[in-house]
């Protein structure tokens, strides 16, 4: 069995978030969809209310894709007034996603391809 | 199969103004039935051109139609590729006229411009059956506050202003995935309760309605999602078929790209529950979509599922929000960090002892500033902990007041710190904007009334 790493989420994983009144979305991805399963326990509803809990979120609800290899949060009350209200200089909250992507998960150490981050060439 | 293409020229008022010109040329070089939508309609842009209507009864449409269209209207009128767009705001009829005048000095000819219109519900008894949205639970709507009040319509208006022989078809607020729905709804014949189909389109105009951030906008990210040439990134083009199945792709030739991740990240764009996206046409099933890469930059999309539209539409209603003022300073080199800290704290002080009354946040731009929260959590953290210390520094304030005059002398407040405040500050810009509030409510479908008019070269003075 193949050795467990610790990793950025960012590093195995990519996201986008999007507003809804003061409703924030983020919908997360595993850049390799067989990985998904070894990530979802990790990213439990608990984990990312006590990330957002700094900007007051009340509710974190995840629905599962795994069929896209992912899942999509849905945080209320996280952007402390949404884009017509808060004081943030980022009112939709866009920039959340890579809050997410900063979190630490555990993977086997064959998934990150020799330890080296799998990187596309440039184009 | 028959195939109709669609493509995406705008996906937010904001957008690149070139746009357009590339997915028209790919749509005409394909030939065949084709359909151009752009949507330019923000939350705010309905608020905004609503004041802006009230100093110019004709304004109160999006300003940049007329740069949108004009390099692609000849194209688009000469090749039979109708034009969708949301870009009425609260004056489709006006869009419109423009849109006719600008055909005119082109030399087009006669055109026939759709006007779909009854998104605004001011002074309709829609109003008095308004329920808050459940994300807005406890709202409570004053009517004598509301500036603007849109529902959000189907694509039946503009399918039928399309059947009608609509050339360009403008509508104020409307679902951002009827923009690509209606001119399915015209082109195929599907019924109105065919929810596969209906699925199957929405889920494609819902991956269109942001333009590039399905080919390779807002997506970047350098070692990890390289985007090639992201500065021309090509607009997307759906290729739709009559059993509801579709490709996702861009002009031959254009930057960015479509793959499987960018259109799994559009796909939950702005999506809450991903079973049941909620649109005036049907609602949306996401979570059985099946993504399968087809060639360089083609996306093949299937498996949506549909079940029927809900009762209830959802209206945004806009009303005044207060003042924002917001004031910025730099601080570099040695001890910027503490520098620019005691000014957030003497600008705290100040506020207090000028009285001034209001929400208050400090970012401190290059330590902590978008992730935090209103209360600087984050800030106090970094603060204790620092890992390293960056030597360039912009403090922000932005507090939240009732009146102008409060958020004018509060911005005020962080100019005077060029004089007052610790030392080496510098490039001290304040700004200060009226705020309108936005809350979403749901109105009965049967308190709707969508309508659908043709203006020609005749009604333009």
């Amino acid at each position: 069995m193949s050795r467990r790493v610790e990793v950025p989420l960012h590093r195995v994983a990519h996201a986008r978030a999007g507003d809804k009144g003061n409703r924030l979305n983020v919908a997360v991805f595993a850049y390799d969809p067989a990985l998904w399963p070894v990530l979802a326990p990790q990213l439990d509803e608990a984990r990312i209310l006590a990330l957002f809990a700094h900007r007051g979120a009340t509710r974190v609800r995840r629905y599962d894709l795994p069929r896209l290899g992912g899942c999509n949060f849905v945080i209320d009350d996280v952007l402390q007034g949404g884009v017509n209200g808060a004081l943030n200089l980022d009112g939709h909250g866009k920039t959340l996603s890579f809050r997410l992507l900063g979190l630490t998960v555990e993977v086997p150490e064959a998934a990150l391809g020799g330890g080296e981050v799998s990187r596309p060439g440039p184009s | 199969m028959e195939m109709l293409r669609i493509g995406c020229g705008s996906g937010f008022s904001g957008d690149r103004l070139d746009a357009p010109v590339p997915v028209v040329a790919a749509l005409v070089a394909a030939g065949g039935p084709a359909a151009l939508m752009l949507e330019v309609l923000g939350e705010r842009t309905l608020a905004l051109a609503q004041r802006d209507r009230r100093h110019n009864p004709e304004g109160g449409y999006e300003p940049a139609l007329e740069a949108l269209l004009r390099p692609v209207l000849r194209d688009c009128v000469a090749h039979g590729i109708p034009i969708v767009t949301n870009g009425g705001a609260t004056n489709p009829a006006g869009a419109a006229r423009a849109v006719l005048r600008l055909g005119r000095e082109l030399g087009l000819g006669a055109l026939r411009v759709g006007v779909v219109e009854g998104d605004d519900l001011r002074g309709t008894d829609a109003l008095d059956d308004l329920e808050p949205w459940e994300g807005d639970e406890g709202a409570v709507l004053d009517p004598s506050a509301v500036i603007a009040a849109n529902v959000y319509l189907g694509a039946a208006p503009i399918a039928e202003a399309l059947r009608g022989g609509a050339q360009v078809v403008i509508t104020g607020r409307a679902a951002d995935p009827a923009l690509a729905l209606g001119p399915m709804l015209a082109h195929f014949g599907w019924a109105e309760d065919d929810w596969p189909r209906l699925a199957a389109g929405t889920a494609c105009g819902h991956l269109l309605e942001c333009g590039s951030q399905v080919t390779g906008g807002y997506f970047a990210d350098p070692g990890l999602k390289e985007v090639p040439e992201p500065h021309r990134i090509g607009f997307p083009i759906a290729e739709m078929r009559e059993d509801g199945g579709f490709v996702i792709t861009k002009p031959p030739g254009s930057g960015g790209l479509v793959d499987l991740r960018t259109v799994k990240e559009q796909l939950l764009y702005e999506l809450h529950d991903p079973a049941a996206y909620l649109t005036p046409d049907v609602t949306l099933d996401v979570t059985t979509v099946v993504l399968a890469e087809e060639g360089r930059d083609r996306v093949r999309v299937s498996g949506a599922r549909g079940g029927p539209r809900p009762e209830r539409l959802k209206a945004t209603v806009s009303l005044p929000g207060g003042w924002l003022g917001e004031g910025e300073i730099s601080y570099a080199g040695p001890h910027a960090r503490a520098r620019a800290a005691l000014a957030g704290r003497t600008l705290r002080d100040r506020l207090a002892l000028l009285g001034i009354e209001g929400r208050v946040r400090v970012d401190l731009i290059g330590v902590v500033s978008v992730l935090d929260g209103d209360a600087g959590v984050l800030r106090e953290a970094a603060a204790l902990a620092p890992k390293d210390v960056p030597e360039d520094i912009r403090l922000r304030l932005a507090v939240a007041t009732d009146t102008r005059e409060a958020a004018e002398r509060a911005a005020r407040e962080v100019l005077s710190l060029l004089c007052c405040g610790p030392a080496g500050g510098g490039g001290a810009r304040t700004r200060v904007v009226d705020r309108i509030r936005t809350l979403s409510f749901m109105v009965p479908r049967e308190r709707v009334r969508p309508r659908v008019s043709f203006l020609g070269l005749e009604d333009v003075a």
